[in-house]
């Protein structure tokens, strides 16, 4: 657990989800790449620490079972486009 | 099958009415180089390509720009936000108000709504491929335009972002076509899992 509030865990687990869409392009067209498989690997490690503490502590970030649910939160926690 | 994740790729913050831009931002919504075009286009074109490297670009990078559809969506939603029906009016936003209300619906600047006849999916790999990469300069274009349009930091960070992400596709895009070329000059063979190097 970090002492992040919820708009620093939420700023980080974008940061850390933007370097997985780079290198997931990445390695699409380059898949025997082994040193972006492994920067890949580790950042997806720190993105699923991230998203359960982010889950455990503010509510689910996915659907259909991704994170787990209490009772609500995921209908009545905002919606991203909302300001 | 897709997984929504409730958060945007890249944060949006609009807390002043802005319908002038939210007019322009059409572009990018229902426009011909649209995000909902992009996307359309890249995952329909992934099940007629001989190569996985291609139908993997073609999925991910059509799944981003779904993403950056919602980003526009909600850029266009925040620009709406509190504008009196006099501020729609003068921003050439009456007409639009009138047929969708408060709601984003997928039209250009102009209110010509989007129509499939904007992508294309000819089923020949070198065809689709040299016209992502035009359709990804094409949006650059646009992007550009609109940051050209509004000094408002707000609207141009994110729109920043979306630009730099069209650089990048473009450059995937680049190299799924020297794959196809590769293939189809006789240079390699298309790559599935049957012949993957195991590490």
């Amino acid at each position: 657990m970090t002492d992040y509030t919820e708009q620093a865990l939420l700023q980080k687990i974008g940061e850390v989800r933007f370097a997985l869409v780079e290198l997931q392009l990445y390695l699409d067209t380059h898949p025997e790449d082994l040193d972006a498989t492994n920067d890949f690997n580790a950042y997806a490690v720190t993105l699923d620490r991230l998203c359960s503490e982010y889950t455990e502590r503010f509510g689910p970030l996915e659907n259909f079972g991704n994170s787990t649910h209490d009772a609500g939160s995921w209908v009545f926690e905002k919606w991203p486009w909302q300001n | 099958m897709w997984i929504y994740e409730k958060r945007l790729e890249y944060p949006v913050h609009i807390t002043k009415p802005d319908p002038r831009m939210a007019k322009l931002l059409m572009a990018q919504y229902g426009g011909p180089d649209s995000e909902l075009g992009a996307g359309l286009r890249y995952l329909t074109q992934r099940y007629s390509m001989p190569d996985d490297r291609i139908r993997a670009t073609l999925t991910d990078i059509g799944t981003e720009e779904i993403a950056h559809w919602e980003m526009i969506a909600t850029m266009i939603t925040q620009c709406m936000q509190g504008a009196t029906l006099e501020e729609l009016t003068a921003a050439g936003l009456d007409g639009y108000y009138v047929m969708h209300g408060n709601g984003v619906f997928p039209a250009d600047p102009n209110g010509v709504p989007f129509t499939s006849s904007y992508i294309a999916c000819t089923g020949d790999p070198i065809a689709d491929l040299s016209e992502d990469m035009a359709a990804e300069q094409k949006a650059r274009a646009t992007y550009e335009h609109l940051m050209n349009m509004t000094n408002n930091s707000q609207i141009i960070e994110p729109l920043y972002f979306l630009r730099e992400r069209e650089v990048v596709h473009y450059q995937r895009f680049g190299e799924c076509l020297e794959i196809m070329q590769a293939i189809k000059t006789g240079r390699s063979a298309p790559s599935c899992r049957c012949s993957r190097r195991r590490f």
